[in-house]
């Protein structure tokens, strides 16, 4: 077996989902199983003055903060969301209680003789209560601002973003008189254990957690199950029945995380020259009402304050800000969305306003091997990005079309025709866990088996979601140790089974724990005895010259960066100001594709996902309620609102990852918004500075400049 | 209880239920058919989608009297069809899954379309696949996958 890893194969399972057979969670329904429905605050802020619960029939119950045994707080990394709700009210639909039994009609009609008494406080939903503050700086940090000609200064704005997994959220938790079990549609078995250890009060060997057949997460099954898993735990616990919770699409777009809204300042310190000397830039996050997974969010958006380029100066700030809001958290690119789409419409308008060509402008900042990173690391690995940026243009034809929709604009009535614009971004995405994450809190750990019939089980804790890892891990396996795909075997991870090689998220899993694998099948290797059963371990150990400060934020952010330019072309209807996509085209490093067709599909879709997210994907709350809360209100693109996209592969090994991968899953995202909103701004010659860019803003725009 | 009589996968069955309960309910609980996947419950994701007298369908919005004296297919028996695993091969070859929850509803109107339109355009085929949302995929290797049985199996449909 010599072929390229890359080389494509069939999933290993296509053939189940593709017959309707795979079981997602929806889809398992245990011996005696109780169905379970969550009852809601319906006010954003103060607290329960007094409830009134109806008498239960039998087989019925109200399941709520008194019957947890545990802490009454969902795990994550602060100790402030509780599963229940006590007394204080922190966002409009906060859990109260669930309402338990078998028939799903009883539960609502009981659920309607329920009251709740509050009284009610002031809510706040502006970007006044910071709970998490950050600062970094580089160089000479502000004080170059004193030697600045001039500052350009601009701030961006982005809104929510939802999932829209096509599966909703759902858990069943199953009961044993010494044992919890937790069957879900998740990302993160072991963060869903910690919680449920801490929500029972128990200890390690008395919970056990398993995936099911995920259908979608992009983030959204990161920190959020657990929420739900420790509500069915409890319920499952009282009733001494398996409880199934399972949300229906509205209940999931109303109460379960999104994307932060953000708002980016950013000032430009310019010399008499026209150089960038320096950049001032605060970012701020809307983490709803509850802290979660806000402050890694933000740390990572921080980094990404430079984006792909170089800029010696730096004072970049951030805050969390805790508003009643439905919290928000992990989504595909975890605050680098949000700062890749501000820098790269600051270096354009920078280069606007200093009368230059926008990617000449660029191009002199962009990031070269061996340059100091915003965190004054370094970028050790090698960086391709100008091959990217030349293949980029060449199957585009972007010079030639920003020359043409130019020459059209200028040499025709344009209202009569239609807008025409392109656009480009250039981004990174630093691959694993931001800092001393990997080191400090992960500490990853995996196993080999390989048993008697020589079959070799794969035992980490990576969830497939559609990404592609049961193949991809699998073929990995059956490469290093030259074995059929069919001898490698890789079940959804149950924590019984599993190690705990940390959640499934940060474009981490094939780096870091498919790294790991492949080091640990060259151990399998040389211990193999085709007689007995043998067991091999490998733990992740930071690479000696990565080094981190988690107090100073300075160093080695991340242990590599993959690296990516995405072109989009677009039209703008005069008159509607709807927009067409005409083009795509990207260029990736991702150091090497272990299969190619599985990157190739996370490139369009995640591409699809960053562009929806800069030109159609609408929502917004009022008074602490999220207005779009059906597929009909929030749109998100169909079949009919894509065209096919160019996309190509470079091969640039990183000598860490396994045949030289780096992480993928987010990259793919990121650069989407910036580029449609680029193009948007080319076609229309106004400036863009919020996403998403919809006809109405488009109209806004263009009347009043 | 009335009783609602019709094919389900080529067999008769009957159903004694409320006939306005939903089609989806019925096929998923008490037939136990599991394929057909619940994503919005409001008609608009396809990812119920069923074959009701050979057009698609979204199990979801349909009562289940609407069904009575008609065939319903649902992805189960198509699977095993010859089209349906021509469809299969080409949905595989084109990588056109990822988390695999619509799969179900894309090859259910992947079928409803060719049965109509054998030969249709790039533009025909997204139309055809419009109803049915995927998060994944970014629709295009399902677009391929359906461009290459139009190429090579035009004559299955």
């Amino acid at each position: 077996m010599v072929l390229d890893i890359s080389k494509s194969i069939n999933k290993v399972d296509n053939f189940e989902k593709i017959t309707g057979t795979a079981k997602y969670i929806d889809d398992i329904k245990p011996e005696g199983c109780l169905y379970a429905r969550t009852l809601r605050a319906t006010i954003p802020c103060g607290r329960i003055v007094s409830r009134h619960y109806p008498d239960m029939p039998e087989g019925y119950a109200i399941v709520d903060h008194q019957d947890i045994t545990g802490q009454n707080f969902v795990k994550i990394i602060f100790e402030d969301m509780p599963v229940f709700v006590e007394e204080t009210v922190n966002y409009y639909g906060e859990p109260i209680l669930l309402v338990v039994g078998e028939d799903k009609a009883t539960i609502v009609s009981l659920m309607n003789q329920i009251s709740i008494q509050y009284e009610t406080y002031e809510p706040v939903y502006d970007y006044v209560d910071s709970k998490i503050h950050k600062s970094y700086i580089k160089g000479q940090g502000e004080a170059v601002f004193d030697k600045a000609y001039k500052v350009i200064e601009h701030t961006y704005e982005t809104g929510y973003q939802e999932h829209v997994y096509i599966e909703p959220q759902g858990v069943i938790a199953l009961y044993e008189p010494d044992k919890v079990s937790l069957l879900g549609s998740i990302q993160c078995p072991y963060y869903v254990k910690n919680a449920l250890m801490n929500v029972l009060g128990c200890n390690e060997e008395e919970v056990r957690v398993e995936q099911a057949t995920t259908g979608g997460a992009f983030g959204g099954k990161e920190e959020f199950p657990s929420l739900i898993a420790c509500q069915a735990v409890v319920a499952s616990k009282k009733m001494k029945r398996p409880i199934k919770l399972i949300y229906g699409r509205e209940e999931d777009m109303a109460y379960t995380t999104k994307r932060h809204p953000a708002k980016i300042k950013i000032e430009a310190a310019i010399s008499k020259d026209h150089e960038i000397i320096g950049l001032r830039t605060h970012v701020g996050l809307d983490g709803g009402a509850y802290i979660g997974l806000s402050g890694v969010v933000l740390l990572r958006a921080m980094i990404a304050a430079t984006g792909a380029y170089t800029i010696n100066h730096l004072h970049i700030t951030g805050d969390v800000y805790i508003t009643n809001t439905v919290p928000t958290g992990a989504f595909r690119g975890f605050g680098a969305p949000q700062m890749i789409f501000a820098v790269e419409m600051m270096m354009h308008h920078i280069a606007k306003e200093l009368n230059e060509d926008p990617s000449t402008l660029r191009m002199k900042y962009l990031a070269k091997t061996g340059d100091v990173t915003s965190t004054s690391g370094h970028f050790i690995e090698p960086i391709i990005m100008e091959k990217m940026i030349q293949r980029a243009m060449e199957i585009s034809d972007f010079e030639h079309k920003i020359k043409k929709h130019k020459h059209e604009r200028i040499n025709k009535d344009s209202h009569k025709g239609v807008y025409k614009g392109i656009g480009m971004s250039w981004f990174l995405h630093g691959c694993g866990f931001t800092g001393s994450g990997e080191q400090v809190h992960i500490k990853a750990v995996v196993r080999l088996k390989k048993d008697e019939l020589n079959r070799v089980h794969i035992l980490v804790a990576a969830t497939d979601m559609g990404q592609g890892v049961k193949t991809t891990f699998r073929k990995l396996i059956a490469h290093k140790l030259n074995i059929p795909i069919e001898q490698v075997i890789f079940e959804n991870p149950d924590t019984d089974k599993v190690p705990d090689s940390g959640p499934t998220v940060a474009s981490r899993t094939m780096m870091i724990v498919g790294g790991l694998l492949a080091k640990a099948a060259d151990q399998l290797k040389h211990q193999w005895n085709d007689q007995k059963e043998v067991m091999v371990e490998e733990r992740y150990k930071q690479p000696e010259h990565i080094k981190w400060d988690d107090e100073t934020l300075q160093g080695d952010a991340y242990p590599a960066y993959s690296w990516g330019i995405n072109i989009v072309e677009v039209e703008v209807d005069p008159v509607t100001f709807e927009v067409t996509l005409q083009g795509v085209w990207s260029v990736y490093d991702v150091g090497k594709a272990i299969d190619e067709q599985v990157i190739l599909g996370q490139a369009d879709g995640g591409l699809l996902q960053g562009i929806s997210y800069g030109m159609l994907e609408v929502m917004e709350n009022k008074d602490g309620r999220v207005q779009q809360k059906t597929v009909t209100d929030y749109i998100i693109p169909t079949a009919k609102d894509t065209v096919f996209m160019e996309t190509e592969l470079m091969d640039n090994p990183y000598a860490l990852g396994p045949y030289g991968a780096k992480g993928a899953g987010e990259l793919t995202l990121i650069g989407g918004a910036p580029a449609v909103a680029l193009a948007i701004e080319n076609a229309i010659g106004k400036h863009v500075t919020r996403i998403p860019v919809v006809p109405e803003y488009i109209m806004e725009l263009m009347k009043n400049g | 209880m009335v009783e609602v009589r019709f094919e389900l996968n080529g067999e008769t069955v009957i159903a004694k239920e409320d006939p306005t309960k939903r089609l989806l309910d019925v096929i998923r609980t008490s037939f136990g058919l599991t394929g057909p996947k619940e994503g919005c419950g409001e008609g608009e994701c396809g990812g119920c989608a069923v074959l009701i007298d050979h057009k698609i369908m979204n199990a979801c919005i349909t009562p289940l009297g609407n069904v009575h004296g008609k065939s319903v297919v649902t992805i189960e028996a198509f699977a095993k069809t010859q089209r349906g695993q021509t469809i299969r091969k080409a949905f595989e070859a084109h990588g056109a899954v990822q988390c695999g929850i619509c799969t179900p509803g894309m090859v259910i109107a992947t079928e409803s379309l060719l049965h109509a339109n054998p030969h249709p355009t790039e533009a025909e085929i997204r139309e055809g696949l419009s109803g049915n949302l995927c998060r994944c995929t970014g629709y295009n290797m399902i677009v391929k996958a359906i461009q290459s049985l139009v190429e090579k199996e035009g004559s299955l449909w």
